[in-house]
């Protein structure tokens, strides 16, 4: 008989017994212990059908594959780019996954990506070990011109980025600006000076209520207000 | 340094605003200073702009004089740039930054004789009082110049002598004798990056500076000690549009003491 011992959207702490029970599944967060089910850190516990799942409050960038991430470039080797990734371990590209220019035996890599370059990439890879691997073939992965890098709580990043895009889109227009947010909590904005600030306050705004209802509504006469100015 | 970020910094110059939306010549807010954050110390004092926080120390102990200054007291000023406060900095004998840090502020006090030497001499040739200042950055979000020396100073204000008497220090023992004070000296930290000159940088764009320069100055606006620092040369006609920046701002930092 399966016993879930928690409210939808309740918080939980690591180490509290979410379910108790065979018949429901440990989600992302949680992990099983023996018939429990129990949280791995602090979150919004919620169930999805059969399974239990945890939405992450805080901490840091998890890799996981699939993940489009901003990286920088901290080593250029004689097979590939090193890259820092905002999170514990660090991401290799391999001269195949970067570009699709030709690539002649013994060239200079940092004319493709030099040291402290920012870059677009995508996790293709994440092993037991840690080890990242990343591409740079894929549409809207690229090297970053100009503009500036934010950082922003990684776990925040699904609120920025909105509902197929749309609180990120909302602000992109109203900004008139480029704004690239990378799922390791790295964030690119190229604007106008006067619109830059903007822009980076409402990512500010939407961080730090993150956890209301409504916020896109908020959002938008926030940012309304603000343009009318 | 990142290219990106330098060229982006300039952008932002040209247009006459700043990564976090100051003006040029603006410090950050708030800038807050609190006397007396400790105990054990003779004087002490903490003092935050915007990120960055200060803290500095003042003890008093007696020592011989040196033999070229036999009726004189003097001042020691030593810096730690503390692991915690940067990731950046390690643990260890003091670098380079370290040592200017406290060398900016040592001559900013020593230059404008804030403190009368003469008056810290107990017996000539053989005993007076050392004022020890220590800089300790709690949080180095840049500009650890200005926050240092405006600590420093008020460290100095808010000093009180130990309990003394003749022979041996009582540090339990507090007096009402307050460390004589003469002068306010202000140092102003100018940066120069591409052709414009910012204060108050924060971590950022302290890596994109190409030169700086720290301007300690008086409550009349008259010039105590300077400190010339980052790799391009500067003309005399920079140098001089700094001093005016320098003083300007000294003015409005002033008021916080």
């Amino acid at each position: 008989m399966t016993k879930i011992q928690i409210k939808d959207k309740e918080i939980s702490v690591p180490g509290e017994t979410l379910a108790i029970g065979m018949d429901v599944l440990p989600g992302r967060g949680t992990y099983r212990d023996g018939e429990k089910i129990v949280a791995n850190r602090l979150g919004l516990a919620m169930v999805d059908g059969r399974t239990i799942k945890l939405i992450q409050l805080s901490g840091r960038y998890a890799p996981k594959t699939g993940d489009t991430i901003i990286c920088k470039v901290i080593d250029v080797g004689f097979n590939g780019w090193r890259l820092e990734t905002n999170s514990a371990y660090s991401a290799m590209m391999s001269m195949k996954d970067a570009t699709s220019q030709f690539i002649q035996r013994g060239a200079n890599l940092t004319q493709f990506y030099d040291l402290g370059d920012h870059v677009v990439c995508k996790i293709v890879n994440v092993t037991s070990q840690k080890l990242i691997d990343v591409t740079m073939k894929g549409p809207g992965l690229r090297k970053l011109r100009g503009g500036r890098i934010i950082e922003v709580d990684p776990n925040k990043v699904p609120r920025i980025i909105g509902k197929q895009g749309s609180m990120v889109m909302m602000i992109k227009d109203a900004t008139k600006s480029n704004i690239s947010v990378g799922q390791n909590g790295l964030i690119w904005i190229d604007a106008e000076p006067k619109n830059e600030l903007l822009a980076i306050n409402t990512i500010r705004k939407i961080e730090n209520e993150s956890h209301t209802a409504g916020l896109t509504d908020k959002i938008k006469g926030y940012l309304e207000k603000k343009v009318q100015k | 340094m990142e290219r990106e970020l330098r060229s982006h910094i300039i952008k932002l110059l040209n247009a006459d605003t700043r990564l976090d939306g100051r003006k040029l010549t603006d410090y950050r807010k708030p800038i807050e200073l609190e006397y007396g954050v400790t105990k054990t110390a003779e004087g002490s004092a903490r003092v935050k702009i915007g990120e960055t926080e200060v803290m500095v120390g003042v003890k008093l102990t007696t020592g011989e004089p040196y033999p070229d200054t036999p009726d004189q007291g003097t001042i020691i000023v030593g810096a730690e740039l503390l692991p915690m406060s940067n990731p950046e900095f390690e643990p260890g004998p003091p670098g380079i930054q370290a040592i200017e840090l406290a060398r900016v502020v040592d001559r900013g006090i020593r230059e404008s004789k804030a403190l009368d030497f003469k008056k810290l001499c107990i017996k000539p040739e053989e005993k007076i009082w050392m004022v020890i200042i220590d800089i300790c950055p709690i949080n180095d979000a840049g500009n650890l110049f200005d926050a240092s020396s405006l600590a420093a100073l008020a460290a100095l204000k808010d000093a009180k002598y130990p309990g003394f008497d003749g022979e041996k220090v009582d540090y339990k023992k507090k007096t009402d004798k307050k460390l004589e004070l003469e002068k306010l000296p202000i140092a102003v930290t100018v940066i120069k990056i591409g052709d414009k000159f910012i204060v108050d940088p924060d971590t950022e764009e302290e890596e994109a500076i190409d030169g700086r320069l720290t301007v300690s100055s008086m409550e009349d606006g008259s010039l105590c000690a300077l400190q010339k620092g980052g790799d391009t040369p500067l003309t005399e006609e920079e140098i001089s549009k700094m001093l005016d920046i320098g003083i300007e701002k000294g003015k409005e930092l002033r008021k916080k003491l």
